[in-house]
């Protein structure tokens, strides 16, 4: 009955790390991106639910729950209903390799699998799936031309996305993120082994992870759609992209993938650059959340501070400059471990 | 138990939409449900400890050979919303080449002694084929990339021309 226990397990831990995206990626996420955005606007942002705002997106998850699902006439309406599904499913799963820190004699992750990051990128590359379907079965022009946008920004995207993780992986020698977090472990103050500060090659390693950790960020805030690469869902000229059509609780499903897809984007970057769980003082779990939170912060401050890019600089970005540099780093790490 | 159950549960995953892909009359119907049976055969490779040919089954096949189909049936004019015609005139001559193709597989099945005993796994997947393609496969793999990069810098070249 060993395998019984398996999915027993395999379906407590889905729900309990839905539960957790839903509540600390969507609901949370939502509120501090329109409170950052208020802030660096000089406004108030939510101000009235609750304590100064505080309970602004409950209220909206709520009234979105009561809304209408409306499934436009010719659309494909098995494909439109399914789409949403796809893109949260699969950044839930993105989930499942993150390791959150060690508790109660073990570390916390759903499973630590030989091909973590490997699996990592595969589920990130299947949300492209769910947008293209999205947004051709709505029967839309507009919600056509974001879906195009988002496959092809998002496959010209993931190789820049992979090089850059190429670099903690070939430091560390393992796919699996929970190697990757051990591999540095120690030095000053538990710091000084973080793959930003050049792991265990000291000085010498800085140049190419430091240059890894921006690619990573760049590509990981195209991967996500995010200003300033936010082209599919661009509303000054295609409405609102790839879910124009969508109603209710669709089209939060899609922002619940999009948020889940950004915070699980801020947690491996923390997990492959920053140390992951270590870190002096403070319990390994806490150090997790401080990265994860600061680097989500980061990306909102980037959404809120840059315009957006016109398509040609972004597909000339990728193909004419982060791949190169990409492969560039890998040959330069590849040097280093010589 | 697990297992079998397992793979029968895999099998039907995998065989269901692959018969959708053929039957389908709607384009973009038949080439979304070649995901699930991708799915399927990933999870029948994780089945047997391929973990590493698992993840590059995802991101290549469903991650981007899919949604190229996809891109291409969703760009070709007319290529979307209408039912396509399944068979043509040459009906006989595609039944007489499937029945030839049947009749091979099926005289090779029977005919290869099937290891029943399972070898010993590496401790890294991703570890033994880096080392295999890198050791006793390298000129295989230096032509395949060859022709890789060959084709890559071909589509460049065509897609300069009509600039």
């Amino acid at each position: 009955m060993n395998w019984f226990v398996e999915i027993l397990k395999a379906i407590l831990l889905t729900v309990v790390l839905f539960t957790f995206l839903a509540v600390v990626a969507a609901m949370l996420g939502v509120l501090a991106e329109r409170k950052i955005s208020g802030w660096i606007q000089s406004r108030l942002g939510p101000k009235h639910v609750g304590p100064q705002g505080l309970l602004q997106t409950v209220a909206d998850t709520v009234k979105l729950l009561q809304k209408e699902h409306i499934t436009p006439l010719n659309a494909d309406a098995l494909t439109f209903n399914i789409a949403p599904v796809m893109v949260v499913v699969a950044a839930l799963l993105a989930w499942m390799i993150i390791p959150f820190g060690p508790a109660f004699g073990r570390v916390l992750v759903v499973r630590d699998i030989n091909i973590g990051l490997l699996f990592f990128i595969a589920m990130a590359s299947l949300i492209v799936i769910g947008i293209l379907l999205g947004g051709w079965s709505s029967n839309n022009k507009y919600a056509l031309l974001g879906g195009f946008r988002a496959a092809s920004q998002m496959i010209s995207y993931e190789i820049p996305l992979a090089l850059a993780m190429m670099v903690p992986i070939m430091m560390a020698g393992t796919l699996s993120t929970v190697g990757i977090v051990e591999a540095q472990a120690g030095g000053t103050l538990d710091m000084g082994n973080w793959f930003i500060f050049g792991g265990r090659f000291q000085w010498r390693g800085v140049i190419p992870s430091v240059i890894a950790f921006a690619m990573f960020l760049t590509a990981a805030t195209a991967e996500t759609n995010r200003v300033p690469f936010d082209l599919p869902e661009a509303e000054s000229e295609l409405v609102a992209g790839f879910f124009t059509e969508y109603t209710g609780m669709r089209f939060a499903l899609f922002q619940l993938g999009e948020y889940a897809e950004a915070f699980a984007m801020a947690a491996l970057a923390s997990v492959l650059f920053l140390g992951g769980w270590h870190g002096p003082v403070l319990p390994g779990v806490a150090w997790f959340f401080i990265k994860m939170f600061a680097l989500v912060f980061f990306l909102m401050w980037v959404r809120w501070t840059y315009p957006r890019l016109r398509f040609d600089q972004l597909l000339n970005l990728s193909w004419k400059g982060l791949v190169p540099l990409g492969f560039l780093l890998v040959l330069l790490t590849g040097w280093l471990l010589v | 138990m697990g297992e079998l159950a397992a793979f029968i549960i895999l099998a039907i995953v995998t065989l269901l939409p692959a018969v959708v892909v053929v039957t389908n009359r709607n384009l973009v119907r038949a080439a979304m449900s070649l995901i699930p049976s991708f799915l399927g055969v990933t999870g029948l490779f994780v089945l047997l400890g391929a973990e590493f040919v698992a993840g590059i089954q995802i991101l290549i096949y469903a991650g981007a050979i899919a949604v190229l189909i996809l891109f291409v049936i969703m760009l070709t004019e007319g290529g979307t919303g209408l039912a396509v015609r399944q068979v043509n005139e040459q009906r006989q001559w595609g039944a007489l080449t499937a029945g030839i193709l049947t009749a091979g597989l099926v005289v090779i099945l029977l005919g290869t002694p099937w290891q029943i005993t399972a070898g010993t796994l590496p401790r890294s997947n991703v570890e033994a084929v880096g080392i295999a393609l890198l050791t006793d496969f390298v000129l295989a793999f230096e032509i395949s990339s060859l022709v890789l990069l060959v084709s890559l810098v071909g589509a460049l070249v065509i897609a300069r021309r009509e600039q």
